[in-house]
This record gives structure tokens, sequence and C-alpha cells, in this order.
């Protein structure tokens, strides 16, 4: 018996190890960075190791003003952190021309952005012209980052967008899947978004634009509002986001109307930074940023915003639940 | 503080009236923002908002404080609303309506009466009951009835410090309106609130109207008020 | 709640389906989520009393210097008073942004701005306290052959306590509640967890609520502070 017993713990770990081994290597990261030297921080697919001589360097992590972003630059902060790097936080910044103003003027050393986002509104790509592929969008925006004497990292695996959200009761009604249905339907129709959507092309102007339609109302709320507005019955349509928790959490009750026209583009998040930064840095900073994204794929980034938008935890816990969870730090 | 600061200042401030009278495209592209034309239009909607608030805000608490000054009762309700009424903080105030009730025109005036109410409920009683016993009496001896007492000798008497209640409430409205288009009312805040579209100059450009509008604001109910009063009275407050 | 639907290296992706919390379904108040989660509220508590604290030093600090001026020289009452009404006036999120190329955005700005809006008040209360002292009063000092400046301190000023205070108790909960706005010049406060959960019924309760107390105490311990400081108002009830 306890032979028999010895042998399927050798097995079951046989087995462990092998499935360990196996997931490492489909979440290892495919750039060409070295490995094993004694003197990098991030081992791939790994735990980040503490490198000392980073040290010396301070990176402060901006992010913008929504809970994915903050969510996002928390992580980035804690696993820079473990990596040896002294890290300051100045999350919560504003949208997206603030915060580049911010890392322009060295505020910040660096945030996470969406390629699409900057491709539009800090390289004026038209939203259609946007590119599908992830890398290829990477690669053009990291381009132009580098006309200004900053860069950009690999992108994340998860995108998200903008988009037309509404109750799943309303489109059923008006018989909504995809944004041209409301042409014809949009006047009797509210929309609800922030503020600033009424003069951005991946929102209100896109809807207008491309899209022609006119809407019976639209009124503007705080971007934390787009939930509850549709709840209340206030609002017909919402601008939501495709990560959003409240999509998977409650599958039922919202649905989003589908770009047909690609006025929301989506993009995959670019960490950016100033080149000068990259070149003090050390290898470590890149890496260790490319690493911890690895495990944000879609499912994983509604998770974590649900921790923060359903269950009310802080990003910064969430953040740290994230990076042990995927075996990052301890 | 180095030396170009001054310059700088003036710059941003030369930028700021720049987008006032001027529009501009936006930070985030392709849209015209700024210009006359929005300027007054937000103001418009502050000052309906404020308008709605403060209509509110009398209908409610005026008759109270005046009935329960004239009856001299309710001394500690009226002036302990008064002391809540100005801890109650204006960002929760707003979010909590936001949250609970809904957004736009109707939860927002309701919102903001409750920051007007007190100040008028308040002032208003004080203002009645510190009316002149002496005039009460011979008003009474000369066989007014209770609601011309009330008219005719208490109310003209009680303006001036009734109409300090409603400026005090009208500043707090206007002040609080600010960051309406956080719940559906779109007023001068925005500016403030979307940095982004209409960047700094636009922010300052937003502030400089903000504090324009109040100013004005208080000038013309100053001005009301020293209308209202009574010339006796006029005489009496120098 | 959280069941795990994935393990091995991966984030466990909790399951949502069944009853909501009561956070979760952002019930009015949830009482069990606000006494778990307190620590949150604390820093920007401190960072509060940091700004109204501030705010109102500075700003009594101001109004005393120019009550006393106009005290001294009458004429300077209506300008001071038109001055400070102005900075009364202007909204504080406006005042904010006033300062934006000055001082640019943080907790300096904020300070600032709330300073400025406590001036009218103080000043105007500092300056009548001084004038409701009976001439009388005044007669009998200088009879005493006490200087201005005796005259000021040790007559004047006492007798001028309640409606000083009574200055300060209005100027400090309203700054209480104003403070609040400072999230919007970065300027930190109990804004700011309303404002970053901005639909989160339970979090505006208890960060509003939290705001209400302090002006509470603030208002009470002033109030115990002027009690202290004129016995003889005690004596005569």
């Amino acid at each position: 018996m306890s032979t028999d017993r010895s042998r399927w713990r050798a097995l079951l770990v046989l087995l462990a190890a092998l499935v360990l081994s196996v997931g490492v290597i489909a979440c290892g990261d495919d750039d060409d960075d070295e490995t094993g030297a004694a003197d990098t921080a991030a081992e791939a697919g790994g735990q980040i190791q503490s490198n000392p001589e980073n040290g010396d360097v301070t990176i402060t992590v901006g992010s913008k003003n929504f809970t994915e972003q903050i969510v996002l630059g928390e992580i980035y902060a804690q696993a820079l952190e473990a990596a040896g790097y002294r890290v300051n936080k100045k999350l919560n910044l504003g949208s997206e021309l603030i915060a580049l103003k911010a890392l322009n003027q060295g505020e910040i050393t660096g945030y996470p952005e969406y390629v699409s986002t900057a491709l539009t509104s800090f390289f004026d790509v038209p939203p259609e012209q946007v590119p599908g592929d992830p890398q290829r969008g990477a690669d053009q925006a990291k381009a132009d980052f580098e006309k200004q004497g900053l860069t950009s990292f690999a992108p994340t695996p998860f995108a998200s967008a903008n988009a037309v959200g509404t109750l799943k009761s309303t489109a059923d009604e008006l018989g909504l899947t995809k944004v041209s249905d409301l042409e014809g339907e949009s006047q009797n129709l509210t929309l609800f978004g922030s503020p600033e959507c009424r003069q951005r092309v991946d929102c209100l102007v896109g809807l207008e634009g491309p899209y022609g339609l006119e809407f019976k109302k639209f009124t503007p709320v705080d971007i934390e509002l787009r939930y509850t507005v549709l709840d209340k019955g206030q609002a017909d349509l919402s601008i939501l986001f495709t990560t959003d928790a409240q999509l998977a959490a409650e599958a039922d009750k919202y649905v989003i109307l589908e770009d047909d026209k690609g006025v929301f583009p989506a993009g995959n998040v670019v960490f950016v930074t100033d080149q000068a930064t990259v070149n003090e840095a050390g290898p470590d900073y890149q890496e260790t940023i490319e690493l911890v994204q690895e495990g944000l794929t879609e499912e994983v980034m509604q998770e974590l915003d649900a921790r923060v938008d359903i269950d009310r935890q802080t990003p910064a816990e969430t953040a740290t639940q994230y990076l042990q969870e995927e075996g990052y730090i301890e | 503080m180095t030396p170009e600061l001054p310059l700088s200042v003036l710059g941003l401030f030369g930028e700021a009236f720049e987008f006032i009278f001027n529009e501009q495209e936006a930070q985030t592209g392709t849209v015209m923002v700024g210009g006359p034309e929005q300027v007054l239009e937000l103001a418009w909607e502050q000052l309906k908002i404020t308008a709605y608030a403060l209509a509110l805000s009398l209908v409610v608490a005026l008759p109270v404080g005046v009935w329960l000054g004239h009856l001299g009762k309710g001394e500690m309700a009226a002036v302990s609303i008064g002391n809540a009424g100005r801890a109650v903080p204006e960002l929760a105030l707003i979010a909590f309506m936001a949250a609970v009730i809904g957004v736009g025109v109707v939860p927002l005036t309701i919102a903001l009466a409750v920051l007007g109410i007190p100040p008028i409920l308040t002032n208003s009683f004080v203002a009645v009951r510190q009316v002149d016993r002496g005039a009460v009496d011979a008003a009474r001896g000369m066989g007014m009835s209770e609601g011309d007492v009330i008219r005719r000798v208490e109310l003209p008497l009680a303006v001036p410090l009734i109409m300090g209640g409603v400026r005090t409430a009208t500043i707090n409205i206007v002040a609080t309106a600010t960051i309406a288009p956080l719940a559906g009312v779109l007023t001068l805040g925005d500016f403030i609130l979307s940095r982004n579209v209409y960047g700094d100059e636009g922010v300052l450009a937003g502030a400089i109207c903000i504090a324009l509008l109040a100013l004005a604001l208080e000038l013309a109910l100053a001005g009301l008020q020293r209308l209202m009063t009574s010339p006796g009275l006029r005489l009496q407050r120098a | 709640m959280t069941e795990p639907l994935s393990v091995l290296a991966q984030v466990e992706i909790r399951d949502r389906g069944g009853d909501a919390s009561c956070e979760q379904a952002n019930d009015l108040f949830c009482p069990g989520w606000a006494i778990e989660n307190f620590d949150r509220y604390v820093d920007p508590t401190l960072e509060h009393l940091v700004l109204v604290g501030a705010s109102m030093a500075a700003g009594f600090t101001i109004a005393f210097a120019l009550a006393l001026l106009a005290h001294r020289f009458n004429w300077l009452s209506t300008p001071f008073l038109a001055a400070t009404g102005v900075l009364y006036t202007v909204p504080s999120i406006a005042f904010f942004f006033l300062l934006l190329p000055i001082t640019g955005l943080g907790r300096t700005t904020a300070i600032i701005a709330l300073t400025a809006f406590t001036l009218q008040i103080l000043f105007r209360n500092i300056v009548t306290g001084l004038n409701g002292v009976p001439g009388e009063v005044k007669d009998a000092g200088r009879g005493m052959g006490l200087s201005d400046r005796q005259l000021l301190w040790r007559a004047e000023l006492p007798l001028a306590v309640p409606e000083i205070f009574a200055g300060l108790r209005i100027a400090t909960v309203s700054t209480v509640a104003l403070a609040t706005l400072a999230v919007f010049a970065n300027g930190g406060g109990l804004g700011v967890p309303i404002y970053e959960q901005i639909e989160f019924k339970t979090n505006i309760i208890v960060a509003g609520g939290l705001c209400m107390l302090m002006a509470i105490l603030f208002d009470v311990a002033l109030l115990l502070v002027q009690r202290a400081l004129t016995p003889w108002l005690r004596v005569a009830r």
C-alpha cells in the first residue's frame, strides 16, 4: 500500500511539474531578451527577483483616472518595486493628454496607455485606421513615441475599447445588435457619457460623424456612473468599456452594441516611458513590466476590474493579489 | 520662482482670455470649443440651475422661517438647521444624490436646495424674531390681522437679514453648481472638469468666468437688497 | 462567493453569480463593509484635518491682523470688507484653478483657496466684536491709565471673544465641508475617497459622515474653548 501511495505521489508531482512547465512555457515571454544572467530581475514566467543594482533608480508610475488604469498602475509599480527599484506612484492623473503632459514634464516616468488612444489622440490617426493587429498597433505607436523622446514597451494580451452599451431589455425591444442599428432610433434615445465624451472622436463625435446619429439628448455624468444611469432607467444608452467588470458579472443585463464602423478602436495597453529612463534603469525596467503584464488576458483584466468595482477592494490590494496569484511576487 | 514666472503667468491668463473670446480647436482635436457662444451657454445653464434651486429653497424655507419667527417658536430648530446645513459636504451631497436618486436637473435642484434652505431658514427666522416688539404691538393695537402684521411690519423690517440669507444661499448654490457636469447638468464647471479637452487655458478661462458670474450675482443681489430695504432702515444701517 | 474556477499560477476568477453581498449590490449602507474597511479613510481624514487646520490658522491670523488695522484706522473697514467679500464670493473650485498658473495644483493651492474663503466671516466677526465693546469699558480702562494697546488686549478683545468665536465656529464648519472639494485641486482630503468611488453609497456615507462628524467636533471644541475664555459670562448665568 505505502509504495503504491508513494508511487501515486511521485506521479502526481511529475504531473504537476509537467503542467507547471507547460504553463510556464505557454505564458513565458516570447521577446528576445537575455535570461539566466545573474543581474536580471525578471525570469520568464516566474518570480521577480530583486536586483540591488536597481536601487539607485527612482521610477514614478502614473496612470489615468479610471479603475482599470489605476489597477494597471499599481501592478506595474509593485512589480518594479519587487525588482528593486525605488518607486513612487502618481495615479489618477486625469485623461490621456494630462498624463502625457505629466510624462513630458518629468512628473512621472511612465504610465500605461492604450495603443488606440495614443494613435488617435496623440498622433492624429483616424479611428478607422488604427491597426487591428495588436503588435502592429504597438509598433506604430512606439515609432511615433520615439520621435518625441519617449518609447513604449510590448502590448498587453488584453485590449479595451469604448463601446455603446444598453440594457439587454432595451436592446431586445429595439432590435439592437450593432451601433448602426441605432439609425432611425437614436433620436428617441438618450445617451449618457463623460463630459469630455462630447469632444472626443472615439466617443460622441464619432457617433455623430461616421455613424451620423443624432440623439434625443446627451447627458454628461461622471465616468463611474456609467452603469448606475442604466440601472436607474435614466439612460437609454451609455458609454461603457469592453473590459468592464459589470459586463461579465451581469452578462444577462447589459449588452454592448457592435462597433461595425470601427469608430471605437480597441487598444492593447503599452507602458509609455521616456528614453532617458530606459537607458538609466537597465534591462530590468522593460523586462519586469513586460513580464507582469503577460497574465493580463481580457478575462483576467475584467476580473481585476470586478474586484475593485464590484467587490469594493482597493486597486493596490487587487494588484498585489494579481501579482501573487500569478506567482510574480511572493 | 524663476524670472520667467511673471511672464508665463501673464501668458496663460492671456491664453485664457483668448479662449473666452475666440473659438478654438479642442485639445482632443477636430471639435471647436470655447468662444463666447459656449461660455455664455454654460453660464446661462449655471444661472438657471441656481435660480431653480434658489426658488425651491425660498419656497420651502422662507414661509417656515418667517412664520416660526413671528410665533417666536422653534428657535433651537431653526438655528440648528442653519448650523447643520453649513456642515453638509458639497461633494458628498452631489455624489449621494447621483447614486441614490439620479442625475439631471430635478435631482440636482433638490440637492442644491439642501444647501440653500438652511441659511434662508435661519436668517428669516432670526430676521423676523428680532423685529422690534414695540412696532409689532403697535401694529396689533391698530387692529392689523396677523397676516398684515407679518406682511406690513415684520417682513419689511426683516428684509436686510433675509436677503443676507439669500445671498449666502446663492453663493453656496452657485459654487456647488460648478461640479454639476458630473451629475447631468452642463455648467461652466465643464471647462474645469474636462481639462483634457479644454487645456490649461480653458480651465483658467472657466475659473475666471465662474468667479465673474458669482461676483456679478452677488452684486446684483446686494443691489436688490438695497432696493428692498426700506429707506428708514437704510439710513440706520450706515 | 469566491469560488476559484481556475487554479495553478493564475488569477482566480471569482464566481459572482450567487447572491451579491451588501457592498456588491451597492445597498444604501453596509455597516459591515464600513467597519472592515475603515482604515481606508484614515489617511484622507488626516489630510482633511491638515487642510482645515492650516487654512483656519492662516485665515484667523490674516483676518485678525486686518481687523486690528481696521479697528485702528476705521476707514479701512469698508475696503477690507469688500476685498474679503470678493474672496468669499469666488467659488473655491474656481479659486483653485485661478491659482493654477501660480502655485499649480496640490495641497498648497487648496489651503490658499480655503483660507481666502474664511477671511470675510472672521474679519467681520472680529471687527463687530471689537466694535461691540461698550464705551464705558473703554472709558474705564483709559481712566485706569491703560494704554491703547493694553486696552485692546486686556479689555476689548476678551469682551469680543463671543463674537469672534461665533465667527470661528461658522468659518471652521464651513471650511470642513468645503475641503471636500480639495480633491479637484489634487489637495487630498475626504473628497478623494468620495470622488474615486462616486457611485458606492456606503463610501459616500462614511466619508461624508466623517466630514460632518469632524465639523461637529470642531464646533463643540471651539464652543468649549470660548466658554473657558469667558468665565465671567458663566457667573452671570
